[in-house]
């Protein structure tokens, strides 16, 4: 046996403690970073933690912002977020993060302590049946019982948690299993047993694809998150194929930032509070590609009125998504950058003939659509407009040239301000799309300035969902980072008011955000500036400010209370049948009841 | 668009191969309940040598839209080997067990008894006041038998449900 054989085999069998594996894998995989809070059944793992400085732990305040901070990591750079809490409720005030990351596809391993194994099932302090409660709300979860298997299970969780469609991954802990000792194994370099999702596109689909593209007249791009999960090259690759093909492109909500939105060929987002000419075009095209998204209902509309015309193209990692809501006509199995590559080539290889002419009459219809300028408002008067203060800061930004990351909180502030700041780049856009959960945007940008220390991270938030998780300016003071939060303070759970006034008969039931806290104090007391701003001309200094404080800060800015999102697609209509502003709303009245019992 | 097979319902008996890990069945029958669709019929036991890999079949139904996503929706689990819809696989062979108690006497005990012998069904225990009968077959048989035995004195029903595999040369493997 050669010395280096002898070596590899006693370090696989090298014996060590349970919290020690753990710490040992979670550096194997790379992580640098672990969000957590500790209690009774994670101690072993966190003396373990105070004893090496290889792992980074950020105390938050509050188990479900661990989550959400680890959703801003992995998302802004790639990797798979790492979080670490107790058993019982610490595990419990995790699921809703986790659920989050589980909709929007992120790739998150959660570690969670769990009692001893032999007081499992005994209804002992702190415990909780954590990977059953856990179970619809994770890709995949593991309850280790035996030591000797907790190496082999931390590897498969990474891999489980980043391969094929990501998500988040639990594996709960026993108190016993992590202070017993056993071995630790390096992560296998053998395929995976089961879990081995397809990569690589089928030829045969993809040449499909590209004759239904050539021969399209009316063509479409309908580009998802999916393509920010297959990394930075798959945006660049969408981008080139774009401007190839000289189809136009529209983003998902979780799409944004994979074309950019300064290209003459980007419609804007699409869907319920999509742009008009993204809608229509969507509607009226007669072969759409969809790459890593899922055609999920706040993008389709009434089902049977989506886009009638049109084959249609779906291209994801995920088979289940395929076929789900939308039957289609090609279907394309594989990771977003490769398919992007393979149609690439395969257009340029192919000889098919196009319908230039089509294409140029199909553009000068979309032109017609631009032309409603749909997201035009006008400032004026003594009010500032939550659109106009999106947009400035966007402008601002934008002037002052540096990286920039938006998170956001939900409602009414998100839909603005995926409308008015645009993102040229992936992964500078966080939002929580498919659960839409408040208060998930203080920790996420938490998670992204840890990432970014350097870059300028904003939290667009509505006064309601800030207070969600406002206990995290906490964690923002003692690990000092210059988070940004930018509140559009309408003193109304906007959102929730504006269906009121459209779907029932403006009864505002509930939805007035009384008793707000002084935000200036607030900020201060939590060691943070706090500016207020109530008046338009003091909104482009008071941003600049903002922007040019070293250190955290709470803006609350006051803006019209009784604004509107607009374009909207009421539920169960269809996508041009969309109310485009104020004066419209009439057109609400023939919601039907059956659009009315839809979210 | 929306053609008329589309809305069209089938049966379908799905053979899924899985790690016999605890939590399995919980994911599974989770998944099910989760997304809405029925479940006619489970059964699961482990099948090869060192018990580390478990057979389900489950018998569901619904529109081929719904039953391609059960199937997807299964494979993407993570202990899930293999997913095989037998009643696409070409011809398959489905049977099911059941002991079915009749407590009777007299006339009716002769009856029962013809009945159980035109049905192959086996008397695997027997009192002067009752039989068990054993019965395999498929759904259809059992239940013409059950419905047979109803006015003889049926006393209890256990059945197993349904287990299939695929005829000829055609096996699923992990
Ligand atoms: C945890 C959670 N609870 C409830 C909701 C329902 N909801 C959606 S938007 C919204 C109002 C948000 O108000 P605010 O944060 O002030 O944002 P605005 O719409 O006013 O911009 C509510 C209650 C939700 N999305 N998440
Ligand atoms: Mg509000």
């Amino acid at each position: 046996m050669s010395a280096a054989i002898q070596q590899n085999a006693t370090a696989a069998t090298q014996t060590m403690s349970g919290a020690e594996i753990v710490l040992r894998a979670l550096k194997e995989q790379g992580v640098e970073v672990i969000f957590g809070y500790p209690g009774g059944a994670v101690l072993p793992l966190y003396d373990a933690l105070f004893q090496q400085n290889a792992i980074r732990h950020i105390l938050v305040r509050h188990e479900q912002a661990a989550v959400h901070a680890a959703e801003g990591y992995a998302r802004s750079t790639g990797k798979v977020g790492c979080v670490l809490v107790t058993s019982g409720p610490g595990a419990t005030n995790a699921v809703t993060g986790l659920l989050d990351a589980l909709m929007d596809s992120i790739p998150l391993v959660c570690l969670t302590g769990q009692v001893p194994t032999h007081l499992i099932g005994n209804d002992a302090f702190q415990e909780a049946d954590t990977t059953g409660i856990t179970r619809p709300a994770t890709k995949h979860n593991y309850l280790v019982k035996d030591i000797k298997k907790l190496a082999g299970v931390m590897h498969e969780a990474f891999y489980v948690a980043r391969s094929g469609r990501p998500g988040p991954v639990v594996v709960d802990l026993p108190k016993d299993i992590l202070i017993g000792q056993g071995p630790y194994h390096e992560a296998p370099t053998a395929p995976h047993r089961s879990y081995r999702p397809q990569r690589e596109p089928n030829p045969e689909m993809i040449a499909q694809a590209v004759k239904l593209l050539k021969g399209a007249k009316r063509p479409i791009v309908y580009a998802g998150g999916g393509i920010v999960n297959a990394g930075p090259e798959a945006s660049r690759l969408l981008t080139e194929f774009v401007r190839l093909t000289g189809m136009p492109c529209t983003n998902t909500l979780m799409g944004l930032g994979t074309f950019p939105a300064s290209d003459k060929q980007f419609l804007g987002m699409l869907g319920m509070h999509g742009t008009y000419e993204a809608n229509m075009a969507m509607h009226g095209c007669d072969v759409m590609l969809n790459i890593g998204a899922r055609f999920d209902d706040r993008v389709t509309g009434r089902l049977n009125a989506f886009a009638p015309t049109a084959k249609k193209i779906h291209a994801d990692i995920d088979q289940s998504s395929i076929n789900k809501n939308v039957p289609v006509d090609v279907a394309i199995i594989g990771d977003a950058g490769l398919t992007l590559k393979a149609l690439l080539e395969a257009w340029q290889a192919s000889e098919q003939p196009r319908h230039t002419g089509a294409l140029a009459d199909w553009w000068r219809q979309i032109e017609g659509w631009r032309g409603i300028q749909c997201l035009r408002y006008q400032q004026e008067g003594s009010i500032i407009k939550p659109q106009h203060a999106i947009r400035r800061l966007y402008e601002i930004t934008q002037e002052i040239g540096r990286e920039t990351f938006i998170t956001t909180e939900v409602g009414q502030h998100q839909m603005w301000a995926a409308q008015y700041f645009g993102f040229d780049k992936p992964n500078h856009w966080m939002t929580s799309g498919g659960l839409g959960t408040m208060g998930y945007g203080l920790p996420a940008a938490m998670g992204v300035q840890i990432a970014h220390p350097d870059a300028l991270v904003i939290d667009i938030a509505g006064e309601a969902s800030i207070l969600m998780n406002i206990q995290e300016m906490a964690t923002i003071a003692q690990y000092r980072l210059p988070v940004k939060v930018f509140i559009l303070n309408n003193e109304y759970m906007g959102m929730v008011r504006q269906w009121q006034e459209l779907l029932h008969g403006g009864r505002y039931s509930e939805s007035y955000s009384a008793a707000l806290p002084d935000f200036v104090k607030l900020a201060e007391s939590f060691h943070a500036r706090g500016v207020r701003i109530t008046r338009p001309e003091d909104l482009d200094a008071g941003i600049r400010e903002i922007l040019a404080h070293p250190g955290p800060v709470i803006a609350d800015i006051a803006v019209a209370k009784d604004e509107n999102c607009f374009p909207m697609i009421p539920s169960g209509a269809a996508h041009n049948e969309m109310i485009l502003g104020p004066g419209q709303e009439g057109g609400v009245k023939g919601v039907t009841d059956e659009g009315k019992v839809l979210v | 668009m929306p053609d008329n097979n589309e809305n069209k319902l089938r049966n379908a008996t799905i053979a899924v191969l899985v790690d016999n890990e605890p939590g399995i069945l919980a994911r599974v029958v989770g998944l099910f309940s989760g997304r809405g669709y029925n479940i006619e019929s489970l059964t699961v036991a482990p099948v090869d040598e060192d018990r580390t890999i478990s057979r389900i079949t489950i018998v569901t139904g619904g529109t081929e839209m719904v039953i391609e996503q059960i199937k997807a929706q299964l494979d993407r689990l993570v202990p899930v080997r293999k997913v095989c819809d037998l009643s696409l696989e070409g011809a398959h062979l489905a049977r099911e067990l059941m002991l079915i108690k009749v407590v009777c006497t007299g006339e009716q005990r002769m009856e029962a008894l013809r009945l159980a012998d035109a049905f192959r069904a086996r008397v695997v225990d027997a009192t002067t006041a009752s039989f068990v009968f054993e019965m395999t077959g498929n759904g259809d048989k059992l239940e013409a038998f059950t419905a047979l035995m109803r006015p003889l004195g049926l006393a209890e029903v256990v059945r197993t449900g349904v287990i299939g595999i695929a005829r000829g040369t055609y096996s699923l493997k992990a």
